[in-house]
């Protein structure tokens, strides 16, 4: 029997966009276990929401995530929304829903990006991050800023949509529709992705669902969960079905979020299409109280808020559980058996958002 | 086979990238860029430096009137922009640059 021997992966890895670590034993090149330990950039994110009265959150929720940063603001607003029994306008919720399939399409191409860098798929790398710039610059067109929105509001939107806008959305999406025709039959086609994908870091539906696996990483095994199905924003209008996987490997999780992308450009032209006239936010009227508890699909997943107000401006408590942190733990089912060479591979399978995690 | 296609159009397409410090993309109409305050209409009435989520601004009426921005601390939210009962801040399209 090989000699085991512990060697740290991360937090500072060449392969890794955010400081995760993990300890691997590993007998020879064959990781036998793998322990994780989180809490590098921790920023009191929860703590300073409670000092900060409950419109300004909004602002500071959306920083939780420099990638799905407008999924985490509407998540927290309709959060309060609910506490504060306010009725969102039609046109806001469908707003909301177009900027948050626009947040994914961005999510999804830069992970992209990131695993066929992992696997040193340069050029794969470059055209992904090519596409995602359409996107991102159509964020920036219909809302003021490529990342970081900030158009979420309790109440609504704070920023309409005018007709010549609505049309260059449609535009866009044609246009990522075709370089979406070229990349991803190549890629899912493409033998040394084969390669690098298949077969490696497989869980079971049983394992992921015990484990709490959400989002992609849960979808790709045959856990079909999304929360979009439950109609929250202008989901249950756009007749969303998730895409589901069986296989449970890296290649299956690829293959969710490639279907995702189209199934996104499907939502936002259905979205702009039966986009309602009329207001796009109501005022907030009295302060939150009581307790609730708020969920929403981001890209890699279900993301819980948990609200509590006391009646006063600021919130007593907020809590962010992300979705990361519920992959973490099918990660480490994952791990066990791979070569030390698929763990970055594996380790971005689940496109981990650190920051998101600590908060 | 099927990239051929793409292969063809990056070839003979522009580079996707700018040289940028010498070709400069022009701001989109409507990017929340900078703040910028008109000074002869502000009322110095803090209401932007109480709603601001980041503190990045600081509003005194003695002994003299100020209003000073933290660029640095600013997240260019423009919900100071929304408040203002004057309306005498704007968004400017340019990003801030240190100097």
């Amino acid at each position: 029997m090989a000699r085991k021997s512990v060697i740290p992966f991360g937090p500072q890895h060449p392969v890794l966009p955010e400081p995760l670590h993990l300890r691997l034993v590993l007998e020879d090149e064959r990781v036998v276990e793998a322990l994780p330990s989180i809490g590098y950039i921790h920023r009191g994110l929860e703590k300073l929401a409670e000092q900060k009265d409950y419109i300004q959150d909004a602002f500071l929720v959306e920083r939780t995530c420099g990638i799905c940063s407008f999924i985490h603001a509407l998540t927290y607003c309709q959060g309060i929304e609910a506490l504060l029994k306010l009725e969102v306008p039609p046109r806001a919720r469908y707003l909301r829903t177009v900027w948050s399939e626009m947040h994914r399409v961005h999510s999804h191409l830069l992970w992209l990006g990131l695993l066929a860098d992992a696997f040193g798929f340069e050029n794969l790398f470059m055209q992904a991050w090519r596409a995602r710039e359409e996107v991102v610059d159509l964020m920036e067109v219909t809302a003021g800023a490529r990342i970081m929105l900030g158009m979420c509001c309790v109440g609504g939107v704070r920023r309409d949509l005018t007709d010549e806008q609505l049309a260059a959305v449609l535009k866009s999406m044609d246009k990522l529709n075709r370089q979406f025709d070229d990349l991803i039959p190549v890629i899912l086609k493409d033998y040394s992705v084969q390669q690098r994908l298949r077969g490696v870091g497989r869980i079971s539906r049983e394992t992921a669902y015990e484990r709490g696996a959400v989002g992609p990483v849960a979808r790709a095994s045959g856990v079909a969960r999304d929360f979009r199905e439950t109609g929250y924003a202008a989901y249950g209008e756009l007749g969303f079905v998730p895409v589901v996987e069986t296989e449970g490997d890296c290649y299956a999780r690829m293959e969710v979020r490639l279907a995702e992308l189209y199934q996104c450009l499907h939502l936002v032209r259905a979205a702009v299409r039966k986009m309602p006239s009329g207001p796009i936010s109501v005022t907030p009227k009295g302060n939150p109280d009581g307790e609730y508890v708020s969920r929403t699909e981001q890209p890699r997943g279900e993301v819980v808020y948990y609200l509590k107000g006391n009646g006063g401006k600021n919130l007593d408590r907020l809590r962010i559980r992300t979705p990361t942190f519920a992959n973490i733990a099918p990660l480490l089912a994952m791990l066990p058996g791979c070569e030390l060479a698929d763990v970055p591979v594996i380790v971005l399978s689940i496109d981990p958002c650190i920051s998101c995690t600590e908060r | 086979m099927t990239f051929l296609n793409a292969i063809f159009r990056n070839l003979f397409s522009r580079p996707a990238t700018r040289r940028y410090p010498f070709v400069k993309r022009e701001p989109f109409p409507g990017t929340r860029g900078q703040l910028a305050i008109d000074p002869d209409r502000c009322i110095y009435c803090g209401i932007c430096a109480k709603r601001c989520p980041a503190n990045a601004i600081t509003v005194s009426k003695t002994p003299s009137k100020s209003w000073t921005l933290d660029n640095y601390r600013c997240v260019i939210c423009g919900y100071c922009v929304e408040v203002c009962p004057k309306k005498c801040l704007t968004m400017k399209q340019d990003y801030f640059s240190p100097k």
